[in-house]
């Protein structure tokens, strides 16, 4: 029995040694790639720096007529930071972005749009246009601020709002499969105030590449480019990723 | 080695949902002066290969975009072609020692199955039945899928159980829309990976992709190797502090 407790305990003690150079292994390897990911960072920071000072030529024109609507995604806790998002507002209106949409998950920017239009010369609030503006040449920055609630339950009003509408038809024997369509959909969800377009580009400031709940009926084809922190923007990496969007050709599935 | 490669990795979080989307099989085709069809084909391969990795590693979900609704505008004979290949993969799960018996994996088709083929959907439902008891490892199939087309059927559900509880004057809720989504038979994934080094989601699981790290490897998908699907779970272990943050804020 105590040979047999002797083994077990000894395997046991094996086992925990195992685990804890599996660890440290582990740990190790994620070290690495840390310090790789601050070498690649400081790579871009110079690259960026290259480009916004004008020394990297190919980025000097850019195509910005292919860039129709540009979503951008910040982090909710960096949104706070509201002389950031004003500065980069100001970048892309320097380079000729007219139209986009700003979304957290939390709404921090809804509740600062209105010091955010007012900190830039020549901006208005999307839902201030009529269709009219929509369809003419932008004179001045239109912006659009977005959250959760314009995404999720979004669809939840839309859906509500449909099933509604199919009451008052008095159809009741059962329900018309035909009557539910994306086009239905569509229109419901800018009926309950979720009117922006598909944004062609969606630049992420955030700590990890996700779109954090940008509303899904909007993003079907929509190119989604991780630009890092916010706190680590950079007009040169911001020309960059621009540029790229510029130079992508989609077949949509085809 | 690649098991000591494995048992490093899983020393952190593995991912739950590892989905993927598999573009590029007929640019590796081009690429490689090879047919249309073997591009295809080459891409079932890697993703036999990945599928294995992942359920080793100790995936429980793994979701693929095989079709999407958008593809049906391709040309007629490549819509076949690919067609051709589900139908005959789809059959080969049935057989004895395939992956599906070898891991113990319970496989669904996901998505508008009334779009496909009466012998493709009854292909799929025998396979889905014939899987109903496996329980080790769960496969999605997106066939036929969109989310768009996901969302509308979604709410179209809802409002038919609304019709049928009438007296209940409630509206939905955000719980009554996930219930009826195709992809509800799984959680969320944790870590998308599309090939080829595009940076779009094409409108593949837009609303489950919250909290889902993105990862757009260069590679073309007959290409995905061991490495990528390991860089990937590093990935999501460098994330997953975030976004659990963020799903208790959520709470």
């Amino acid at each position: 029995m105590d040979s047999k407790q002797k083994v077990r305990g000894f395997s046991c003690s094996i086992h925990q040694i195992g685990n804890l150079g599996l660890q440290l292994l582990w740990s190790l390897v994620h070290l690495l790639i840390s310090i790789g990911y601050f070498v690649v960072a400081a790579a871009a920071a110079v690259e960026s720096y290259l480009i916004s000072s004008g020394l990297l030529t190919r980025y000097k024109v850019l195509n910005i007529s292919k860039l129709k609507y540009l979503a951008i995604v910040i982090e909710s806790d960096d949104a706070v930071q509201t002389s950031k998002v004003v500065q980069l507002l100001r970048w892309l209106e320097v380079m000729g972005v007219k139209r986009m949409c700003l979304y957290d998950a939390q709404g921090v920017l809804k509740k600062s749009k209105a010091s955010i239009v007012k900190m830039l010369d020549n901006a208005v609030l999307f839902e201030e246009l009529d269709e009219k503006d929509l369809l003419e040449k932008p004179k001045c920055m239109a912006l659009e601020f977005a959250s959760m609630s314009d995404g999720k339950e979004g669809v939840v009003k839309a859906a509500n709002l449909l099933f509604a509408k199919y009451m008052e038809l008095g159809n009741r024997d059962g329900l018309d499969d035909e009557f539910f369509t994306e086009a239905q959909v569509g229109e419901a969800l800018r009926a309950v105030g979720c009117k922006g377009p598909e944004p062609d580009l969606l630049l992420v400031y955030a700590p990890v590449r996700c779109h954090l709940g940008f509303p899904a009926w909007r993003t079907r084809y929509t190119e989604i480019v991780h630009m890092g922190s916010l706190k680590s923007m950079r007009l040169g990496s911001l020309t960059k990723a621009i540029y790229k969007f510029t130079r992508v050709r989609q077949n949509y599935g085809k | 080695m690649r098991s000591c490669l494995f048992k490093v990795l899983c020393m952190g979080p593995i991912p739950t949902h590892f989905s993927f989307i598999m573009d590029g099989n007929r640019r590796y085709a081009k690429k490689m002066d090879m047919g249309e069809g073997a591009g295809h084909r080459a891409g079932f391969f890697a993703l036999v290969s990945v599928l294995k990795y992942c359920y080793e590693v100790g995936v429980k979900y793994i979701s693929v975009y095989a079709f999407s609704i958008d593809n049906f505008k391709r040309r007629p004979e490549e819509v076949k072609t690919i067609m051709d290949l589900i139908l005959e993969k789809t059959e080969g799960l049935l057989e004895e020692g395939s992956i599906a018996d070898q891991y113990g994996v319970r496989v669904y088709f996901v998505g508008n199955l009334k779009l496909l083929s009466e012998q493709v959907r009854i292909a799929a439902e025998k396979v889905m039945e014939a899987t109903a008891h496996n329980t080790r490892c769960v496969l999605l199939i997106c066939i036929a899928y969109t989310s768009c087309d996901e969302i509308v059927n979604s709410v179209r559900e809802c409002c038919k159980d609304k019709m049928e509880e009438i007296e209940d004057e409630e509206g939905d809720d955000l719980v009554d829309i996930e219930k009826h989504m195709y992809m509800g038979v799984a959680p969320d994934p944790d870590i998308l990976l599309r090939s080829s080094g595009e940076k779009r989601l094409s409108n593949y699981q837009l609303w489950q992709t919250t909290h889902c790290t993105l990862y757009s490897p260069t590679a073309l998908w007959p290409e995905i190797s061991l490495l990528h699907v390991v860089w990937g779970i590093l990935k999501f272990q460098r994330s997953y502090a975030y976004f659990e943050k963020k799903k208790k804020k959520m709470l």
